[in-house]
């Protein structure tokens, strides 16, 4: 292939598991939006599997240990990794933490071939890890083929050896070694496709990549336009794209001087947030993306850290700036003490290196209505604010809405760090139909609009101003006659109340066990209260305000 | 991103380009004979056949009504709330305070209902200082979770809640705050805050009362609240009957009122209708009767 070029990817796998410095042979699952991104070894033994819901992985495997996903912790722990192969090559590009990939060309030469290349990549990165996860490398034509020859090996030899964990495959072979894959790696994480093509490909009877590339190409792109093109691209072992023909002119290389130097991360990447908007608007101004990115700091010392960042698809203004935070994240609060900067940041530049046109992004034509918000532009606009404020108050001050199972009002929706969920991003999780599954003892509508969490102890009594109990067979010990919420307000009178409604939940586990009575109560003065009551003790949950 | 004339001179716009807009269906029905056609959409009106009046005039309403500027300034909310507003809907720039009455309460779900129609709008939400938010009540009464972001409590820290507050209505098309007294704002602060907002053209809505040291051109109120469906041991809570009374300055002085059911059985706010006053039977005519 002429227009391709001979990439070596390193793949740790499990890496958000491996991240979180949780063993691999515990089993351990880290979940997004209440769905498994990524599980140990241990996990999948049990029958856990990516894409699966909190209570499918916990039902296979009721011991698992449940993590959130936090890509900034995962960015920063992978640094060392990168760093380590830089011994080899200055040019390494960053898939996603737990990936990283760059071109044999020149090392392959010096260190005698793509085979001694990708075991001393091996031996070099599982030394820096020391065991603790599994390194697997993949030498093709392109960087896509070989993620796959770097992920596929896994099954084959589960051996630890640094020549195990290496498969390259020979120049000009990659199209034959991609035949037989399946078409659903296409939409896997950092992957060029979405669900929805590869869904469509699946029901069309189009299930490996050979078969999708055996399709004339000007069908695909007919049916399925740019996307199309770039899965038909890969799938028969180009890059996705046509080579770039120009390079990037050198003055998009954007510097940011911090003065006074930054000392907080914080800081400095909401400085590189406004560089990224700067950068990403300039970019759309000429109608093109970024693929690749360069991203470099410098400290008053003169200390200076650049990484490539590569996306398989373009880089957004929110992305860029998620990059950066991950680097510097990684550098200035990394594990590493001989790689960490001395002072504190005074540059911060981002070059991109690869761009290509923008596949575009329809701006919406006005809906006509009055008072109607562009869609696209509010959602930018807030992302900016946000960004403003995370960086006045801290990364989680600032929490987005999902949809979760359960029964209490407060547990049916919780709140994710919205750095965790790219806000512009259409959010399926906030929708109510995230949650498809009945919960039988659910709370009856309507919902209360003030939800206390913590619930606030108070004291129900009966008329005699005896404490009204529930008993194990679901009765009140006596009609509840006031409600005393706690020293200030004194004694409320109860007007109506109903209930007890019993919840006995998660016996099956001795430790998230839970035994609650709630009863709805309306005082003298109108005000409608979700009582619960748990060992003995009421407290206010939610009032409805 | 907003048309940058200001709210008054838009509202002005508004009136004369609809007056015109009459006064042109006006003459076009008699006679073909129109004399002063000195407005611009009058000499269009002069071309139009007599035979057709009625439809033509229609049509050249319809081409006039773009130039309302004012519509385009406002946000719109659920149909319940468009008898309580001046104009029929929120205006950009404003702020609103929405409260209860003393020892009545429902503020805080009066104001996720007044955001829901701006929300299923496309507009996005922040809301500040409201941790205890009930967000399945949000999303019932029309509030889009995709598009509200809650942000943490900046605590004691006065500017801390100043920068946050300004950094939002930059961003937001609607802000909500709210106005307890874990609200640390100068006076001084609430008015730049006040006037940020009505730069920006996004919508403060501060849920349970002024802000310190304002006084807001309007004000929704939940006067009376009376919850429905439970009884002694028995039945749940069906839905809430509700008054709220909208005060204020200027095109919202005359106060306006409504009944809503907010929730109700499905946790959506819709209109109610107006209790049955009885009749009361008088007591010569029963006698008659018998």
């Amino acid at each position: 292939m002429p227009d391709t070029t001979r990439t070596l990817v390193v793949w740790c796998a499990d890496w958000p598991v491996v991240a979180a410095g949780v063993p691999l042979d515990v089993p351990a699952a880290v979940l997004r939006a209440n769905r498994v991104v990524a599980c140990s070894p241990a996990a999948r033994a049990e029958g856990v599997e990516r894409h699966q819901r909190r209570r499918d992985a916990q039902s296979r495997c009721p011991e698992v240990l449940i993590l959130e996903h936090d890509p900034a912790a995962e960015a920063r722990a992978f640094e060392p990794v990168a760093a380590s192969l830089e011994a080899l090559t200055p040019r390494i590009e960053i898939t996603y933490p737990g990936a990283c990939a760059f071109p044999t060309r020149g090392p392959a030469r010096y260190h005698g071939g793509d085979q001694a290349l990708a075991r001393r990549a091996a031996a070099l990165v599982s030394h820096t890890l020391g065991g603790r996860a599994p390194v697997r490398v993949g030498v093709a034509d392109g960087p896509f083929a070989a993620a796959l020859a770097a992920r596929r090996h896994r099954r084959a030899a589960p051996v630890a050896r640094s020549e195990d964990m290496a498969l390259v495959v020979p120049p000009g072979e990659s199209p034959a070694f991609l035949a037989p894959i399946p078409v659903t790696v296409l939409a896997d994480e950092g992957g060029p496709a979405g669900a929805a093509l590869v869904d469509v490909l699946e029901r069309l009877g189009v299930r490996t990549l050979g078969a999708l590339a055996a399709l004339p190409v000007a069908e695909v792109v007919g049916r399925f336009g740019a996307e199309g093109l770039r899965a038909h691209r890969l799938a028969g072992g180009e890059d996705g794209r046509p080579p770039v023909t120009a390079p990037p002119p050198a003055d998009w290389t954007l510097v940011a001087e911090l003065d006074p130097p930054a000392e907080r991360v914080e800081a400095a990447a909401f400085v590189a947030r406004g560089l990224a908007d700067d950068l990403h608007r300039r970019l759309a101004e000429t109608g093109s993306a970024c693929t690749r990115l360069v991203v470099g700091a410098e400290t008053e010392h003169g200390e200076t850290h650049e990484r490539v960042w590569r996306t398989e698809g373009t880089f957004s203004a929110l992305a860029i700036a998620d990059r950066v935070r991950w680097q510097l994240e990684g550098w200035v609060g990394g594990v590493d003490n001989a790689h960490r900067p001395s002072g504190g940041l005074t540059r911060i530049w981002l070059a991109p290196e690869e761009i290509v046109p923008a596949g575009g992004r329809q701006l919406a034509l006005s809906t006509g209505g009055p008072g109607a918000v562009d869609p696209i532009e509010a959602g930018d606009r807030a992302s900016r604010a946000l960004a403003r404020v995370q960086g006045l108050l801290g990364i989680d001050a600032v929490r987005v809405p999902e949809w979760r199972g359960g029964r209490g009002p407060g547990e049916r929706v919780g709140l994710v760090p919205v750095a965790a969920a790219d806000v512009t991003e259409p959010r399926p999780a906030a929708r109510p139909a995230w949650v498809a599954e009945p919960w039988p003892g659910t709370v009856p509508a309507p919902a209360p609009a003030t939800v206390h969490i913590p619930p606030l102890p108070v004291e129900v009594v009966d008329d005699a101003g005896r404490p009204v109990a529930v008993g194990g067979r679901g009765e009140v010990s006596a009609a509840p006659a006031a409600v005393a919420a706690g020293d200030r307000s004194g004694r409320r009178p109860v007007a109506a109340w109903a209930g007890p409604w019993p919840c006995d939940e998660r016996w099956w586990d001795p430790e998230t066990h839970r035994r609650r009575a709630r009863l709805q109560v309306t005082t003298a003065d109108g005000t409608a209260y979700l009582l619960v009551v748990e060992a003995g003790r009421w407290s206010v949950e939610a009032t409805y305000d | 991103m907003i048309g940058g004339l200001p709210a008054s001179a838009a509202s002005v716009a508004s009136v004369s380009a609809s007056a015109s807009a009459a006064a042109v269906a006006a003459r076009v029905e008699p006679a073909a004979s129109v004399s002063a056609a000195s407005v611009s959409a009058a000499a269009v009106a002069a071309r139009v056949e007599p035979a057709a009046s009625v439809s033509a005039a229609a049509a050249v309403a319809a081409r006039v009504e773009p130039a309302d500027l004012a519509r385009e300034r406002r946000l719109p909310v659920l149909p319940p709330f468009e008898p309580l507003l001046p104009g029929g809907a929120l205006r950009r720039g404003a702020t609103v305070a929405v409260g209860a009455a003393p020892g009545v309460a429902g503020a805080t779900s009066l104001a996720l209902a007044l955001a829901a129609g701006p929300s299923q709008a496309g507009a996005w939400v922040a809301v500040v200082g409201l941790s205890s938010l009930g967000l399945v009540a949000a999303d019932a009464l029309g509030v889009a979770l995709e598009r509200l972001v809650m942000v943490a409590d900046p605590g004691r820290d006065r500017t801390g809640w100043a920068s946050v507050l300004g950094a939002l209505v930059d961003g937001f098309d609607l802000v909500l705050v709210s106005t307890a007294p874990t609200l640390r704002l100068r006076p001084a602060d609430a008015r730049r805050l006040v006037s940020r907002v009505r730069e920006r053209g996004g919508i403060l809505l501060a849920v349970g009362g002024d802000l310190p040291g304002e006084r807001s051109p309007l004000r929704l109120t939940v006067t009376a609240a009376h919850w429905e469906g439970l009884g002694a041991g028995w039945g749940h809570l069906q839905g809430r009957r509700v008054t709220v009374e909208t005060t204020g300055r200027g095109d919202a002085t005359r106060p306006r009122h409504a009944d809503l059911w907010l929730p109700d059985a499905h946790g959506h706010a819709t209109p109610a209708e107006p209790l049955a006053t009885p009749i009361p039977l008088h007591p010569r005519r029963l006698r008659h009767h018998a």
